[in-house]
């Protein structure tokens, strides 16, 4: 039952800003982010790790939220989906999935979108192949993904490592 | 991409600047591009508890006994509900499910009781709280076993276990039998796939102190649901407000009410709280309906020249241990029998039978795929036994423009030959196929891979489906003082882009940019009625209406500038936000300034503001099936190219190319959106999707053993629009949402029989599966030489 195992102290960076705050042990992430700090762009879609769509960065490794514990991320940095744009702007990857289509139903999205981002951080102009296994472990059951890999494919032509 | 132009467009449409037929983002995507669209788990209300359900967990069940006190003595629970707590108004099409079970649980994911607590996690724990006491019964695990002598009676007021029986009939089958030279008979079995929409099930009910209820609801169908679910909730109708939030995919589920909808309606009643109830990824699994399962008992016969003559259909449904739309989807797949090709003698019966499996309602394509899979498989298998191409076969059978088939669907306008041939042409497929005909052949023998290719095509409405006496939409609009203007559609928007095509009709009309155009389709309050998101009718029905409502507003906009401007209202124009002079070009003055005119004139004062209820011309079905259930009609063909290795069983889809008659393009990138994401759900369906059933349990509620396509599965795709310019449509658009996923998969399964010599009639089409039917085909001489191996 909830409040039998005393909370830990917690202290991380979430979208650039440091955050401090109390949490269960048995809290994942996902739950810490969408409950305690209201960023609920993270989206739980399956609980077990299958789905993709509570996607951050942890790190800057691309990490299912819903398997990591929150009190495992003590010193690091987060990055979810509310970091990414700036100054009312969208960041690049979300103005090339909107342009391109790869958003019907939205709910994937989020987590798609961090996935590419770091895909884009650790290759700035992936290949095809490489980008449909960098999103291998984000299910979308709209678009049939050819919509989102042109996305990142635009993205990747630049070549830019801004992600 | 291509395009096939049947006719010129319309000579407004082909001005720079038209917004039809372009690529256009979809309107609410940069919301949830930043993640700050609000899903139905993202919303909290003050003072909101959170519901969770007891299910069943055995499928078939006598209640003795419910004993919730030590749930209801957990600190934090505020409400315990049970059958005993609620009126048990019977609802669904066969009105045999109620929110809460009584006395029996026919089904696993029966709900037996529910609780409202503060935090999820308690109310998890209440439900572990709950002492339910049981008399097992004997499961029903099967439509075999439901209909032999002696079988358990799952409910009593159906004592055969059969509660639906539909008969189709056209023409005389003895007599097309007789006139047949050839004639095929195979039996073709459908699984259960899931929706899997990426958000789960979820629902807010929140009553005010006057006792209206406002639901935040994910219901694909707010105005016949709010009807509908009055009564099971005792809340009368007019008192009901359906706010949708976005939607995390629909396809069909949220088109019937659900157990779970009532039951939060309740729990927020004991609590006189809002309460919150969304499904974990396993209830969604386990307590969502899926595609309704279908054995298809098929025969057909051709003369020699391949004229079709017959067809004789049999359908028996597991209808589970409820009813909810499955039941009734034979509606849809009588009509590909009946009518994708020409044949003059279709002779069809369904029985629809329980068991104590879990059971089924819409899902994209409505019993069209399950038809479409029997049908274009067994085209090939005749096409095989005349000798004749299965392109030619299905070209001399086709329907053309201006047919009304022996169903008494008019087609006003029919794309299929241009399908089959464009598909066709795009795909290579004369030489193709004859480089691949009997494949086994042509093998490389250092590989065990061989490849093949074949075709599907497809019959669907695209017009809308007249179930209901109607089929409408309504539309409001209202032009502001600055040029903006708001649009009340009945249409929702689950995802496909409706949204976005409405906008994109309406600036279109009237010469505003799509910044200016503020839709609202989420809030019954509001908004007028609609049937809902199904049969690919919204952009046809709605798009009509709301081209209507404009096309109104449009003319009042030109009559005041014209008054204005001392000019005649055909001598103007109005675009990107101006009033122009259609001679020269020249903008004369900003709309938003003709309407300020209007509102603060001198004389008078006046607003623009229109209505339109569009109702499509289609008539609803008689007794025998007969009708125009649409005001059109969409076709397509897909062409599949594969490869199979003979060793494992993998089928690996190499390309996808399809052409579809969708009458018109209106927005280009939603609509490749529909037919892409149409097409790895028929993947799915075809080559790895299954709800597994055993015993009345469901064996993989997870994503982990309920394979969905991933991004590698993605096959190259070459897609073409046939427009046809239905003389009904929107600037001549049909539906298309569902059409895509149609085809997908008895084009894949006649690849695979083209690249293997094996034709296989059972879904999916697992390596387990192409592998035990490629052992079966090879026969006893193999099976010694493995044994001696």
């Amino acid at each position: 039952m909830p409040d039998v195992i005393d909370k830990v102290e917690l202290a991380f960076t979430v979208n650039g800003e440091p955050v401090r705050l109390r949490v269960a042990p048995q809290d994942t992430l996902l739950h810490v982010l969408r409950e305690d700090l209201e960023l609920t762009g993270t989206k739980y879609g399956c609980g077990e790790g299958e789905c993709g769509a509570c996607s951050v960065l942890l790190d800057g490794k691309v990490v299912n939220s819903c398997l990591v514990l929150a009190a495992e991320c003590a010193g690091s940095e987060v990055l979810t989906i509310e970091g990414l744009a700036a100054n009312g702007e969208l960041h690049r990857i979300q103005k090339a999935f909107v342009d391109h289509g790869a958003i019907q139903c939205g709910f994937c999205t989020p987590g798609m979108i961090m996935a590419t981002c770091a895909l884009l951080r650790a290759n700035s102009s992936p290949s095809e192949g490489e980008i449909q296994r960098a999103l291998e472990g984000n299910l979308c059951r709209c678009t049939g993904y050819r919509k989102i890999v042109d996305a990142v494919r635009s993205l990747a032509q630049g070549g830019v490592a801004d992600a | 991409m291509h395009d096939v132009a049947v006719e010129s467009v319309a000579e407004r449409e082909t001005r720079p600047g038209t917004l039809i037929g372009q690529r256009i983002p979809k309107l609410d995507a940069p919301e949830k591009a930043t993640g700050l669209a609000r899903y139905i788990e993202d919303i909290k209300l003050p003072r909101m508890l959170y519901g969770k359900i007891l299910f069943a967990d055995r499928p078939h069940a006598r209640i003795l006994n419910i004993d919730t006190a030590e749930a209801e003595a957990l600190p934090g629970v505020r409400a315990v509900i049970t059958a005993a707590d609620i009126e048990l108004v019977p609802f669904g099409y066969g009105q045999d499910n109620t929110a809460l079970k009584k006395e029996k649980v026919t089904c696993i994911r029966d709900e037996v009781a529910a609780v409202a607590a503060d935090t999820p996690q308690i109310a998890a724990e209440a439900l572990k709280r709950i002492r339910v006491t049981y008399e097992d019964l004997p499961v029903v695990a099967s439509t075999d076993e439901a209909r032999a002598p002696g079988a358990p009676v799952i409910h009593a007021k159906v004592s055969d276990n059969t509660p639906f029986r539909y008969d189709y009939a056209h023409g005389d089958v003895e007599q097309g039998i007789r006139e047949s030279d050839v004639i095929v008979e195979d039996t073709y079995v459908l699984q259960r796939v899931a929706h899997c929409c990426l958000g789960t099930s979820g629902i807010i009910a929140d009553f005010d102190a006057d006792g209206r209820l406002t639901l935040y609801s994910l219901t694909q169908v707010p105005f016949l649901y709010k009807h509908d679910l009055a009564r099971v909730i005792a809340v009368p109708p007019e008192k009901i407000r359906i706010i949708q939030p976005p939607i995390g995919g629909g396809f069909g589920s949220k088109l019937d009410i659900h157990p779970f909808e009532p039951i939060c309606v309740f729990l927020a009643r004991a609590t006189r709280r809002p309460v919150r109830l969304v499904f974990s990824r396993e209830e969604e699994f386990l307590a969502t309906p899926t595609r309704q399962p279908m054995v298809i008992h098929l025969r057909s016969g051709a003369r020699k020249d391949g004229t079709f003559t017959f067809r004789d259909v049999h359908l028996l449904l597991d209808n589970g241990g409820h009813t909810s739309w499955g039941a009734t989807t034979p509606w849809i797949s009588m009509r590909t029998f009946s009518s994708l090709y020409r044949v003059p003698h279709v002779r069809q019966h369904v029985d629809v039978v329980y068991t104590n499996n879990p059971y089924a309602c819409a899902f994209r394509g409505y019993g069209n795929p399950q038809a479409t899979f029997a049908l274009e498989s067994q085209v090939d298998h005749l096409a095989e036994e005349l000798g004749l191409d299965p392109l030619e076969l299905r070209l001399k059978n086709a329907h053309e423009g201006g047919d009304t088939t022996p169903q008494g669907m008019i087609l006003q306008t029919c794309g299929l030959k241009e399908c089959l041939q464009t598909a066709a042409r795009n795909a290579g497929w004369k030489e193709k196929r004859s480089a691949s005909n009997r494949q086994s052949s042509t093998v490389n023998r250092q590989s065990s891979v061989v490849r093949g290719i074949g075709m599907a095509s497809l019959f669907h409405v695209g017009g809308g489906a007249k179930i209901y006496r109607s089929d409408g939409c309504g539309t409001i609009l209202k032009l502001d003082d600055f040029g903006g203007i708001t649009i009340l559609t009945g249409s929702s928007e689950i995802g496909q882009g409706s949204e976005t095509m409405i906008a994109q009709i309406v600036a279109e009309e009237l010469g505003l940019p799509l910044k200016n155009v503020r839709v609202i389709n989420n809030d019954t309050d509001l908004t007028p009625w609609d049937v809902g998101v199904h049969a690919s009718r919204t952009t046809f029905v709605a798009g009509n209406s709301a081209l209507r409502a404009a096309r109104e507003a449009r003319r009042k906009v030109l009559e005041a500038a014209a008054a204005r401007l001392k000019r005649k209202p055909e001598e103007l124009d109005l675009q990107e936000g101006n009033v122009m002079d259609r001679t020269s070009g020249k903008p004369l003055e900003s709309i938003g300034k003709v309407i300020r005119g209007l509102h603060f004139g001198r004389s008078k004062n006046e607003l623009i503001m229109t209505t339109d209820f569009y109702e499509p011309a289609s008539t609803a079905p008689d007794e025998r099936h007969m009708g125009n259930i649409s005001s059109c009609y969409a076709f397509g063909t897909h062409v599949a190219e594969v490869e199979v290795d003979l060793e494992t069983g993998v089928v690996k889809v190499l390309k996808i190319t399809a052409a579809h008659d969708v009458g018109r393009v209106i927005n280009r990138l939603g609509i490749e959106g529909q037919v892409e994401g149409g097409i790895a759900q028929g993947i799915g369906y075809c080559l790895s999707e299954e709800v597994k059933v055993e015993g009345g349990r469901v064996l993989n509620p997870t994503f982990t053993d309920y394979k969905l396509c991933t991004a590698p599965d993605l096959p190259e795709l070459d897609i073409s629009f046939v427009e046809t310019h239905d003389p009904a449509g929107p600037h001549g658009a049909k539906g298309i949402g569902e059409s895509p996923l149609i085809p997908v998969a008895p084009a894949i399964a006649n690849a695979v029989y083209n690249a293997t010599g094996v034709r296989i009639s059972e879904l999916p089409l697992t390596p387990e599966r192409v592998l035990s039917k490629l052992h079966e085909a090879r026969g006893e001489s193999d099976r010694r030489l493995e044994i001696d191996d």
